[in-house]
């Protein structure tokens, strides 16, 4: 276990580097100057050479990548040059809305689909699976962000369950939860559609095994040998799902937010495009590489960890 | 044939003809504003009524039809163009370096949601159809690579490909004449997929304004346009979405469809 985990996380580690280099290179070799690509067409040249040298742009390459992920390492994620502030406190500010809105999003969808696949695979082929599989056709093929207007346009313009969009802060939990609600809803439900498919399939594929036909002949009624041997036995594709879905629900989340109004990462990024605001693009683009990185790496050992299998093979 | 690959094929036949046909008519000018005529319900002159513009939504339902469908098409065409050959590379040199860089890449690629790459190339170079493309195909890259590597293993082991060996082919030549025509079902369902995925990828990168830029018509422009008329008219926001919906569901009912009518041993094995 000790070796594959060190395996792993060589593979992460050069990731990281190449991940990091490869955004470097985009956002700040690729337009030429970024100075002058910053201010636009009609900056003077006293004005681009002042931000050249504010951003450090008179250093080789090499120094300024260094300088940059030695940096990141460091939670300094550099000056932002349309707020005047750190990266870092900008970041820090919106992903107390990117980050529980992924999360609360993960937990409705586990949610959702838990039940749903389970229901279906134990109903295989009656009237109970096929609605359910019909239903996650559907989920599947729902763009995300126009079920999120939809929403709006039921439960807030008509119902006014729930406010259209905005976020109030987190000094009151339970009105920054229920602004999060509809947010969450519109994220899951594609999410939650596919986790349905893989649980109802991989039950499927558990069911036919020979221990549930043993656990039947000692004389565990079917609803028995499904909770007790199958549905523990599925779980292990089911969880590397889930946690390949956090990141999705991470970035997918750029979108949503600007249904909603949110005031999370996806706006930073969008008014740091409009703005040109190129190092904060830079970093809010590289934490979230690192995060789906990041959590593949756990994802992977927690698989190793619970099948032995997985181990020896790498 | 399954009632999924016939109902699959309709759905999208139908936006094919549309798309097809807004090259030679549509029933109104996109181009031409009516704002008296704006935000009007479904009626005689405009089957689907009209938008905030006056203009007809069922003309840029056409016209969007077509933006969706190129787009996420030549991104399916680049995701198979480089990736199918690199997965083909990666298992005929099975357990190299070669293998081992292209695979590795692959996991990298897919650090990078296409939202993400898009993000990254608009930032720089400026949004338009044309970046969603790459984005869109960037990401298809790897799916191809890691299919056609895994569907292609297998095969490696196969007594005709020995045979293969033995009459002197070279592996590139193993790899075009007998791995690559054993696995292009497989291509066929899968592009159905990154198709229908391209499709949602697509209007959410129009969405967000990093896709087709007005005045090319896009399923996705026309919901962020609809987003704060909504209320006052749900039309606009309503047709463009079932228009994805439809066309992304149609798509993965081929896909599911084809998988099953292109491989008898899950046919058998389903029942």
């Amino acid at each position: 276990m000790i070796r594959y985990a060190l395996g792993r996380l060589t593979s992460l580690i050069i990731s990281l580097i190449v991940a990091s280099v490869v955004i470097f290179a985009v956002i700040e070799v690729i337009p030429g100057d970024p100075a002058a690509f910053m201010l636009g067409v009609n900056a003077r040249p006293d004005t681009i050479a002042a931000l050249r040298a504010e951003m450090g742009l008179d250093q080789p390459l090499i120094t300024r990548y260094l300088d940059w992920v030695t940096g990141l390492l460091r939670g300094d994620f550099g000056q932002s040059w349309t707020y005047k502030t750190p990266v870092s406190e900008l970041i820090n500010d919106r992903i107390w809305v990117s980050l529980p809105l992924a999360i609360y999003a993960l937990i409705l969808s586990t949610l959702i689909a838990f039940p749903a696949g389970i229901y279906a695979a134990s109903r295989r082929g009656g009237a109970g699976d096929v609605t359910i599989m019909g239903a996650t056709q559907l989920g599947v093929a729902i763009p995300n962000f126009w079920f999120a207007m939809i929403l709006v346009l039921i439960f807030a313009i008509n119902l006014r369950w729930f406010s259209a969009g905005g976020f109030p802060g987190w000094s009151d939990p339970f009105q920054a939860l229920k602004s999060l609600t509809l947010p969450a809803i519109a994220l899951a439900l594609p999410q939650a559609a596919i986790l349905a498919r893989v649980m109802r399939s991989s039950l499927l594929d558990m069911l036919g095994e020979d221990f549930i036909r043993t656990a039947r002949a000692k004389g565990l009624s079917r609803r028995q040998a499904l909770w007790k041997h199958a549905v523990r036995n599925a779980l292990i594709p089911v969880l590397t799902i889930i946690g390949l879905q956090f990141s999705f629900l991470l970035a997918g989340g750029i979108i949503i937010e600007q249904v909603f109004f949110l005031p999370g990462l996806g706006r930073l990024i969008f008014q740091s495009i409009s703005a040109r605001d190129l190092i904060v693009v830079e970093s809010v683009v590289m934490l979230l590489v690192f995060t789906v990185i990041m959590v593949n790496f756990l994802v992977d050992l927690a698989y190793a960890a619970v099948d032995p299998r997985l181990r020896t093979k790498a | 044939m399954s009632r999924n690959l016939i109902i699959g094929a309709a759905l999208t036949l139908v936006f094919i003809a549309l798309a097809a046909v807004s090259f030679i008519w549509t029933p109104a000018e996109i181009e031409t504003l009516d704002i008296p005529n704006k935000l009007q319900g479904p009626n005689g002159t405009n089957p689907l009524g009209t938008d905030h513009f006056g203009r007809d939504i069922l003309s840029m339902i056409m016209m969007g039809a077509r933006t969706s469908i190129a787009v996420a098409l030549v991104a399916v065409g680049i995701g198979m163009a480089l990736g199918v050959p690199l997965g083909l590379l990666a298992a005929a040199r099975h357990g190299s370096m070669l293998d081992e860089l292209i695979m590795r890449g692959n996991d990298l690629v897919f650090a990078f949601p296409s939202l993400v790459i898009a993000i990254l190339i608009t930032a720089v170079f400026g949004a338009s159809a044309v970046n969603a493309i790459i984005a869109i195909g960037i990401f298809n890259i790897p799916v191809f690579a890691r299919l056609t590597r895994g569907a292609a293993l297998p095969l490696w082991e196969r007594d005709f490909i020995l045979a293969a060996r033995v009459c002197g082919k070279s592996a590139a030549r193993i790899s075009v004449e007998h791995i690559l025509p054993n696995i292009t079902n497989l291509m066929i369902v899968q592009g159905t997929i990154q198709f229908s995925l391209g499709i949602l990828a697509e209007a959410a990168l129009s969405y967000i304004g990093l896709g087709a830029q007005p005045p090319t018509a896009s399923w996705g422009r026309m919901l962020a346009d609809a987003q704060t008329l909504v209320s006052i008219a749900p039309h606009t926001a309503l047709i463009p979405g079932f228009a994805i919906l439809l066309m992304v569901l149609g798509l993965n009912l081929m896909g599911d469809g084809l998988r099953d009518w292109l491989d008898p041993r899950i046919r058998v094995a389903r029942t």
